[in-house]
């Protein structure tokens, strides 16, 4: 039996950007940065007191008590599915619940929940811990209240590779409709996890931008200046459908989720690879799973958090890979690291530049470092017919996962 | 304390905790059956209510609490 096609019917998010998919896609488009100070009290004893915060937050979309229920990474990737799944049209679509997945996961997982919660148990003692504290900070919490909203029966996954997480959660959806386990599977990743005491352990690493007095400017991948990543908050979830159900039922067809290379560094815990191999090698999978040429990859959506290894590491995999030709962005200019969503993230801004022809900008990129060898889409978006990118992720651990989408 | 004063409190507990409208909320109905109150809410009730009513209410007794009316008694015989 041939292996059945795989296509993208529904995009959802919520991020720094915007709310919704098309709002956070407009201010990408216009090179819009979500970095912001952090005004809380407890950013004033950090050396890092910028963010990439949420544009709307939870409590406009999901009422009060259900919310007191969910760790914030929850609330987020229920708001990111809801609108990927109306977007998909599924609900009408009879859709047998024993063939509908979900797979979503978290880099950090319901972290805001269990500090909060110890507060609670030094100050007041264990018998004033919520009691639902374990199911907001299981990492598979995203993914089980989605399926639970949506009455998934195929099975609810949650995979964690660090900022790989989205990106992986999407190839684990685009497994299991190629084998056959399922015929829709909802897939993305969510993150929310801006408290000081995640910031201060990525802080110590030396791993987050200090700009603090210039928070638009200092998330600048590829950029001289820049000096780390900076932490957003966010979640996005696009509906994985066995490219025949969709015809079937006249679904609208964003992309086709062509192919998904994964590897592992075997090398360093937190460093890349210096000469991108672990990279190299999953890009060089996903074209071969996609069966595409490498000429045909027109546009990269890169990893690129802004940290001075780690962008250079990929400009050598992709140089490598796919030579100078393809048009390369960065949208973390804009929305900061998601973490855990990010791979999600940047799998939609990739479908949405196949969709309407153009690549969004990497801002920030005033002064490219001298060993910038590909051609950005620096500050500005760029026009272009896009029939096919790769979307790459990488994650703490040495987790690579490069996608690619074509047009459907 | 009366028993009304005792049930409007819990009311708001209820309102708090589980989005119960306080209307809704009377002597004879039950926890689960009428106000739709779970397992682990039923938990963040009590707790808030030993607080608001300055009485323990161990594990064991909960199970007894099927009613408002159930919990009003014994927090006015107990508090």
């Amino acid at each position: 039996m041939s292996r059945p096609d795989v296509v993208v019917t529904g995009l959802g998010a919520t991020t720094p950007l915007g709310g919704d998919v098309e709002s956070t896609w407009d201010a990408m488009l216009a090179g819009r940065s979500g970095v912001s100070p952090l005004t809380q009290e407890w950013a004033g004893q950090l050396p890092v007191r910028i963010a990439a915060q949420l544009a709307v937050e939870p409590s406009e979309r999901i009422d009060r008590v259900k919310l007191r229920r969910l760790d914030r990474s929850e609330a987020i990737a229920l708001i990111a599915a809801g609108e990927a799944w109306a977007d998909s049209g599924m609900a009408d679509a009879g859709l047998d619940p024993e063939r509908l997945a979900v797979s979503i996961g978290s880099g950090i997982g319901g972290a805001t929940t269990l500090l909060a919660q110890d507060d609670i148990l030094e100050a007041s003692g264990p018998r004033r811990v919520s009691p639902h504290t374990v199911p907001m900070l299981m990492p598979n919490g995203p993914a089980a209240w989605v399926g639970l909203e949506l009455g998934a029966q195929a099975g609810v996954h949650s995979v964690a590779s660090a900022c790989a997480t989205g990106a992986e959660a999407i190839a684990l959806g685009l497994d299991m409709i190629r084998s056959g386990r399922a015929d829709v599977v909802v897939a993305g990743g969510t993150e929310a996890v801006i408290h000081p005491l995640p910031i201060a352990g990525f802080a110590s690493m030396r791993a987050m931008s200090t700009r603090n007095d210039e928070p638009e400017k200092a998330s600048r991948p590829w950029d001289k200046g820049r000096d780390g990543f900076v932490l957003g908050e966010g979640a996005g979830v696009v509906v994985l459908e066995r490219a025949d159900h969709a015809a079937a039922r006249g679904a609208r067809v964003y992309a086709r989720l062509a192919g998904a290379g994964l590897t592992s560094d075997g090398y360093d815990i937190v460093q890349p690879h210096p000469e991108g191999r672990g990279a190299i090698r999953a890009i060089a999978k996903a074209i071969a799973d996609a069966d595409v040429a490498r000429t045909d990859i027109v546009h990269v959506n890169a990893h690129a958090t802004s940290t001075p290894v780690g962008d250079l590491a990929e400009i050598v995999a992709l140089h490598t890979s796919l030579g100078d030709h393809p048009v390369v962005t960065a949208t973390k200019s804009m929305t900061g690291h998601l973490l855990g969503a990010a791979g999600a993230l940047e799998s939609i801004a990739s479908i949405l530049a196949i969709r309407d022809s153009v690549v969004p900008p990497t801002i920030n990129l005033d002064d490219p470092d001298d060993k910038l060898d590909l051609d950005v889409a620096a500050l500005k978006a760029r026009p272009m017919d896009v029939p096919a990118v790769l979307n790459n992720s990488f994650g703490f651990g040495g987790h690579n996962v490069a996608l690619v989408f074509t047009r459907g | 304390m009366t028993r009304d004063e005792i049930t409007s409190g819990l009311a708001e507990i209820l309102e708090e905790v589980a989005g119960v409208n306080p209307d809704d909320v009377a002597e004879e109905k039950s926890f689960t059956d009428d106000l739709d109150v779970d397992s682990l809410s039923m938990v963040e009730v009590v707790v808030a209510a030993e607080e608001k009513f300055g009485v323990k209410i161990p594990d064991n007794e909960v199970q007894n609490l099927k009613t408002v009316g159930d919990a009003v008694t014994y927090i006015e015989s107990n508090a």
